[in-house]
């Protein structure tokens, strides 16, 4: 409390010596930098037990998303003789990307000591250099280091939608443990972790580039890669458990919370807002899509509308710390129309089995919320925030410039990485014979419905 | 002997179940099945794309009868089953060599 109030005495004397001061921009960088210092000092030292709880808390509801949430959503959409290979894959790179959080992607990601702008240190392999006092701002560094983890545990868990009922299960672990030292790591340190991106003021609240635009750059690619499904796009058999689906997107609208409101690191007034706006956002984008998909198509489907929230909440993902209410709308609504036009897009016009719509909805959604907020994080009629930099067309060049590194890197990493995992397998597609038998009794010896 | 089977609506399977024990008809297997035949399929669309489902369910009732009442059994099937849309169904009358009933050995029109 009192370094609160301190702090704000400070900032309000500051205020009024930018006031008097603004033709000099040299004092209001000082100024500016004097405040973070000022903050940095009278936190650094108190664990605070509130945001602890939060942040706690928050850390096993990005869990949940991914386990059982995001397996159930992806498994209800494939056939029946593929479900358990689906939450197999999602179970799978849980335990192994925790593992490699732990030995090399913590400190790859989140820790300085590189000397460079592209990737963090390795002071913290293994997490050598942690002890149970050490602290993250005002929470333990072990409760950081669980909550970023289960961020890097669903984003490759994400891009399993794009390969479902066709890829071998050594080729899914080999290219998921790869991708997240190669490709999560670096993009995670460039936003989050102080790289080159947060020095040039990109917002990126919860990983609207981190999380979303990589994983759907590389689900497109690894698409394109490993080929089509037989039978695809006329003869394939429909999602198998649509009632699945909705209870898996539940979980995951659920553990959105966790997700965004955790992301501001404490609980406070930020995370309120992160929680309404994401709220508002799925909702809209729920009938926004519901909407669309009856006009287009004459029935609103269930599979539609949780669709629908899947891409309202990846778009709002990076626009949850700077929206209000209103820009919270905009951007369901945005992401309601875009993504489900962006499912037709990669299916039928470039033709490429992106089996669960990976690209379409957390790649595409991923990037326009990241452009978004922009304009609807800016301070103007719409209700924003704040954002980091003078006008909204600099903020602007600044996102588009993350969105497309961030893609870039994802491509070209995600090509080799295959083409490597694809030596060592001897090919990463399953054989027809076991791509009809189905993977379940193929690659796992089991069965999902025994019904007799 | 005649061996009738019907392929219908599964949602008829009682009314026709009904009108057969009404006229005496007291024993008939039933299968649940997929086809499809001047109806075809129908399309089902997820998130935009179309999916083609090539077979719908069906039913198939068989009842061995004794050839005097196989008209007036083939007939209850047709009121029973119709609803007068595509898909409706088909009849088919197939001749039966033989019977045989397991618990006693008994054997021809007596077995069924």
């Amino acid at each position: 409390m009192i370094s609160r109030f301190l702090f704000l005495l400070l900032g309000l004397s500051f205020a009024s010596n930018l006031f008097a001061q603004e033709n000099d921009p040299n004092t209001v960088g000082s100024a500016v930098s004097s405040i973070e210092i000022v903050e940095q000092t009278a936190d650094v030292t108190v664990l605070d037990s509130g945001n602890t709880a939060w942040m706690l808390t928050a850390t096993a509801l990005v869990l949940f998303m991914t386990l059982p949430g995001l397996a159930l959503f992806y498994a209800g959409l494939v056939q029946s003789k593929n479900v358990l290979s689906v939450l197999m894959h999602c179970f799978a790179i849980a335990c192994l990307a925790s593992i490699i959080w732990f030995a090399v992607g913590y400190s790859l990601s989140l820790t300085s000591g590189s000397g460079n702008n592209w990737v963090g240190g390795n002071t913290a392999f293994f997490l050598q250099h942690l002890s149970v006092d050490s602290l993250n701002g005002d929470h333990p560094e072990t409760v950081w280091i669980m909550f970023q983890m289960t961020f890097a545990i669903i984003t490759p868990a994400l891009i399993v939608g794009a390969f479902v009922e066709r890829i071998k299960f050594s080729a899914v672990l080999l290219f998921s443990g790869c991708w997240l030292i190669v490709v999560y790591c670096p993009v995670c340190y460039w936003v989050w972790g102080g790289g080159w991106l947060a020095e040039r003021g990109i917002i990126d609240f919860a990983g609207g580039i981190v999380v979303h635009a990589t994983a759907g750059a590389s689900a497109l690619t690894i698409a394109a890669m490993l080929g089509r499904r037989h039978g695809f796009p006329k003869s394939l058999k429909p999602p198998h458990n649509p009632g699945m689906v909705m209870t898996g997107a539940a979980m995951l609208w659920v553990g959105w919370f966790g997700f965004n409101a955790g992301s501001a690191a404490a609980a406070d007034n930020s995370a309120g807002m992160a929680m309404l706006v994401t709220h508002l956002s799925a909702a809209t984008a729920s009938l926004v899509w519901m909407l669309v998909e009856w006009r287009s198509t004459g029935k609103p489907g269930l599979v539609g509308i949780v669709t629908g929230m899947v891409a309202g909440l990846a778009t709002i993902t990076p626009a949850s710390g700077s929206v209000g209410p209103l820009g919270a709308i905009i951007i369901g609504a945005s992401a309601g129309i875009i993504c489900y036009y962006a499912c037709g897009f990669v299916k039928e016009k470039l033709g490429i089995d992106d089996s669960l719509d990976v690209a379409a909805v957390h790649g595409v959604g991923g990037i326009l919320g990241t452009l978004l907020v922009s304009y609807l994080g800016w301070k103007g009629e719409l209700g924003g925030l704040g954002i980091n930099s003078e006008t909204w067309q600099d903020q602007l060049v600044v996102q588009a410039q993350g969105c497309l590194a961030a893609v870039a890197l994802s491509v070209v990493a995600t090509y080799i990485i295959i083409k490597l995992v694809s030596a060592l397998t001897g090919g990463i597609r399953v054989s027809d014979d076991d791509e009809t038998k189905g993977l379940d009794q193929a690659a796992h010896g089991e069965n999902g419905y025994s019904l007799s | 002997m005649k061996l009738i089977k019907s392929i219908i609506k599964p949602f008829k399977l009682e009314d026709v179940k009904e009108a057969l024990s009404e006229i005496g008809i007291e024993g008939m297997t039933v299968i649940e099945a997929k086809g499809f035949g001047r109806q075809k399929g129908h399309t089902e669309i997820y998130r935009g794309s179309e999916y083609t489902i090539d077979f719908l369910p069906k039913v198939v009732i068989e009842v061995a009868v004794p050839d005097d009442i196989a008209d007036k059994v083939i007939d209850t099937i047709v009121k029973a089953a119709k609803t007068e849309k595509i898909g409706d169904g088909k009849i088919f009358v197939i001749p039966v060599e033989q019977a045989v009933r397991i618990r006693t050995g008994e054997q021809g029109e007596v077995a069924l």
